[in-house]
C-alpha cells in the first residue's frame, strides 16, 4: 500500500470507500516506506473507517508502526456527543511515559562513579519481571491512588512539589472511581508501585549533547552542554494491562456485533457517553495516575540514589512528565468552531504550544516539554510544543524511535555480549534484569530517531530543544 | 520417547510476541496456547511441577474462552509469580471451561521475557490451529 505524498514531512491517504476521514502520517521519504510496509497504514485506514464522530483525520506520527487496533504513533479525537472511546486507541500499557530529571551535576563528575551509581539504582528501583515494589498499598491507600496519583504520592513524603506541578494532568488526571477498576486489576497492582517492569521500559542516565534553543532549555532547567539528566520510560504496570483486557472483554460482551463486524477486534469501542464507555474512562484514568504515581516514586529513588552517591547538595528537578498511551477531553477547534474532543494517543506524546492554560506556570511562555526517547544506547531528545501542532496533529507529536525489527528477528541477529560491548565501545553502562532484555532492545532494532525527531521539528509539531546520549542504562 | 509433534511456533511481528498453537480439538489448542504464552516467559520444559491450580472460566464464546483462559494464567504469573510447567486437563463444556495445571514460582529459573496482556491483534481459531498476539 502508497501513501500520497503531500510535503516533505506529510503524507496522505485520500478519503475513499467507507473511511469517514482521510489518514495523515508525519513522515519523511526515509520513514513512509516501513510505515507502508509493516501493516500500520492498514490499521491508520481502520481507524479512520471503524468509528462514529471522528474528526478531521486519523493521524500517525513519524515513528508509527504496527500495533493491536490503532498503529503504535495513532493519534484521534473523537466528539464528546456522538463519540467513542476504545482500549485499543490507548493500549495496554496506559499512561506508558516518560519522566524526566535535571541535575545538577556534569558528565566529569559522574562518569568516575558510574558503576557504582548504576548498581544504587539497580537496588533502589526494582525491575525486570516479577520485581516487586517494597511498598506495600492496603485496599484504601491503592484507591486513593487511583484516585490522587503524584498526589498520593506526594502526600506519602516521596519526591517534592515540583514533581507534581512538573506533569501533565499534575500527575492526578480527575475522574477516577476506584470501583471501575476489577479486584484483580487491584490485585496486579498493590506490589508493583515504584516498579520499572521489563521489556521496552528503563532508566537512563544521560548527558546533554546538544542544545538547539538555549532560552527554552533553561527554562526547563537545561543550562549547558555535559549535564547530567535523567530519562525515566515506564507505565501503570500489571495494573493497567489488566483494566486494558478486563473492558476490551465487557466491551465484547455488551456489543457483540460490533466486534463481529470491526476489522480488528482490538478496535472494539463503546459510545463515549454510554455507561460501560464511562467506566471505562474512569479505570484508564485510574490507571494513568497509577503510573504518574509509579514514575514519581521510582524518581524519588532516583534522587535518593544521587544523594548516596553523588552527596547531599545534589539536585534532581522534575523537568516534566508525558504520558504516551491515554485518552483525555480536550478543547480543539474543527472547522472554525471550539469543540470538547476525546482525543485518543496511542504511542503519541501531547505537544501543546505556549499559552495553553493546561501547561504548569513556568512553561506556559515557551510550550510544553515533548520528551522523546530514542532506543537503548542511541540519542534522544526533548522538545517543546508548537502552535502549528493544534491544527495539524490535535496537538500532537511521536513518542519515541518505534520499533523497526520483531524481537525474534533482534534475537536471531544480535547477541547480549555483543550488544554490551557494543554499548562498551561507546562508553555507554549497563545493567539489566535479563540477557534477552538487552537483545530485545538492541538499538538496530529500532528507527533511526534522529529522523523521527526531524520530522517532528520540521513538520512544525514540536520543536528541538535539546539532544542528549545515555551514560548509563538500567533495563528490566 | 516418541518425539511429540509440534505443539507451537512463534510468528514474526515488529513489536510484540506472536504464536500458533496447534490442536485437533479445542481442549488441544487451548492447552497448546497456553505453553506457547508461557514460553515466551521461560522455558516450561525445565519447570517443577510443585504447585496446582484449577481454573474455572465462563464466557460467551469459544474466544472470549481462551482469551480469560490465558489471562487468568498471566494473572497468576504477575500476582503469585507462577510459571507454567504442564496442562494437565482443560474440559470445556458449553460456555464453561474447567482446567487444571501445574508448575512453579518463577524464583531461580532464567527468565526469557516478560507478558504485559493477551491481544486479539490478528486472532484466529481454526480447527487445526490457533494464532495470538501478546503485547509484551
Amino acid at each position: 500500500m502508497k501513501a500520497k505524498k503531500i510535503n516533505d514531512y506529510l503524507y496522505e491517504i485520500p478519503k475513499t470507500g467507507n473511511m469517514k476521514v482521510p489518514v495523515k502520517i508525519f513522515a519523511s521519504d526515509k520513514l513512509i516506506k516501513a510505515i507502508e510496509d509493516d501493516g500500520a497504514l492498514q490499521q491508520g485506514i481502520n481507524v479512520a473507517s471503524s468509528f462514529e464522530g471522528i474528526q478531521k483525520a486519523s493521524f500517525m506520527m513519524s515513528d508509527a508502526h504496527k500495533g493491536y487496533g490503532f498503529p503504535i504513533g495513532g493519534v484521534a479525537a473523537f466528539d464528546k456527543e456522538k463519540g467513542i472511546i476504545t482500549p485499543g486507541g490507548i493500549g495496554f500499557d496506559i499512561n506508558c511515559g516518560v519522566r524526566m530529571l535535571a541535575t545538577n551535576l556534569n558528565k566529569e563528575e559522574v562518569t568516575p562513579k558510574m558503576k557504582i551509581l548504576l548498581d544504587k539504582l539497580f537496588e533502589l528501583v526494582p525491575c525486570g519481571v516479577g520485581s516487586e515494589s517494597k511498598i506495600r498499598l492496603t485496599d484504601d491507600e491503592l484507591d486513593d491512588v487511583l484516585v490522587n496519583g503524584s498526589k498520593f504520592a506526594a502526600k506519602k513524603g516521596y519526591g517534592t512539589q515540583e514533581d507534581v506541578t512538573h506533569a501533565e494532568e499534575e500527575g492526578s488526571m480527575k475522574g477516577c472511581d476506584p470501583k471501575t477498576v476489577s479486584m484483580k486489576a487491584k490485585g496486579r497492582g498493590r506490589r508493583q508501585l515504584g516498579t520499572l517492569g521489563a521489556g521496552n521500559h528503563f532508566l537512563e542516565v544521560q548527558v546533554v549533547d546538544e542544545i538547539y534553543d538555549e532560552e527554552t532549555a533553561k527554562t526547563f532547567g537545561i543550562n549547558k552542554k555535559g549535564q547530567v539528566v535523567i530519562m525515566i520510560h515506564c507505565g501503570s504496570r500489571g495494573l493497567g494491562h489488566q483494566v486494558c483486557s478486563d473492558y476490551i472483554r465487557k466491551f465484547e460482551d455488551e456489543y457483540p456485533k460490533i466486534i463481529e463486524s470491526l476489522p480488528e477486534k482490538d478496535l472494539i469501542y463503546a459510545p463515549f457517553n454510554s455507561r460501560l464507555g464511562q467506566d471505562y474512562y474512569s479505570a484508564m484514568i485510574g490507571s494513568a495516575n497509577y503510573a504518574w504515581a509509579n514514575r514519581h516514586v521510582i524518581a524519588h529513588f532516583v534522587r535518593q540514589g544521587f544523594k548516596e552517591v553523588f552527596g547531599e547538595k545534589t539536585e534532581l528537578r522534575t523537568i516534566y512528565d508525558v504520558a504516551h498511551n491515554i485518552a483525555k477531553l480536550e478543547k480543539h477547534i474543527v472547522d472554525g468552531v471550539e469543540k470538547e474532543l476525546i482525543v485518543h494517543r496511542k504511542g503519541a506524546t501531547r505537544a501543546f504550544p505556549p499559552g495553553r492554560t493546561e501547561l504548569p506556570k513556568n512553561y506556559v511562555g515557551v510550550g510544553q516539554p515533548v520528551i522523546l526517547p530514542g532506543s537503548m544506547g542511541t540519542a534522544s531528545y526533548l522538545l517543546k510544543g508548537a502552535e502549528k501542532a493544534m491544527e495539524l496533529s490535535f496537538g500532537s507529536t511521536a513518542h519515541g524511535a518505534g520499533r523497526s525489527m520483531g524481537r525474534f528477528a533482534a534475537m536471531k541477529k544480535y547477541s547480549s555480549e555483543q550488544v554490551i560491548s557494543e554499548l562498551e565501545k561507546n562508553n555507554i553502562l549497563i545493567r539489566s534484569a535479563s540477557k534477552k532484555g538487552i537483545v530485545e532492545e538492541a538499538p538496530g532494532a529500532y528507527k533511526d530517531i534522529d529522523e523521527v525527531v526531524r520530522v517532528s521539528d520540521k513538520a512544525g509539531i514540536a520543536e528541538l530543544v535539546a539532544r542528549v546520549r545515555p551514560l548509563g542504562v538500567i533495563k528490566g | 520417547m516418541v518425539r511429540k509433534k509440534k505443539r507451537f511456533e512463534y510468528l514474526e511481528h515488529t513489536a510484540d510476541a506472536k504464536f500458533k498453537a496447534y490442536g485437533k480439538t479445542d481442549e488441544e489448542r487451548f492447552e497448546n496456547a497456553a505453553l506457547a504464552m508461557f514460553n515466551i516467559v521461560i522455558n516450561t520444559e525445565k519447570i517443577r511441577e510443585v504447585e496446582m491450580h484449577t481454573l474455572e472460566i465462563k464466557a460467551k464464546n469459544l474466544r472470549g474462552l481462551l482469551y480469560d483462559f490465558l489471562d487468568e494464567l498471566l494473572y497468576l504469573h504477575d500476582v503469585e509469580g507462577f510459571v507454567l510447567a504442564k496442562v494437565k486437563k482443560v474440559v470445556i463444556e458449553e460456555n464453561t471451561l474447567k482446567a487444571t495445571v501445574t508448575g512453579d514460582k518463577y524464583q531461580g529459573y532464567e527468565i526469557r521475557g516478560h507478558i504485559k496482556a493477551v491481544t486479539y491483534n490478528d486472532f484466529e481459531y481454526t480447527k487445526n490451529y490457533v494464532v495470538m498476539v501478546m503485547d509484551l
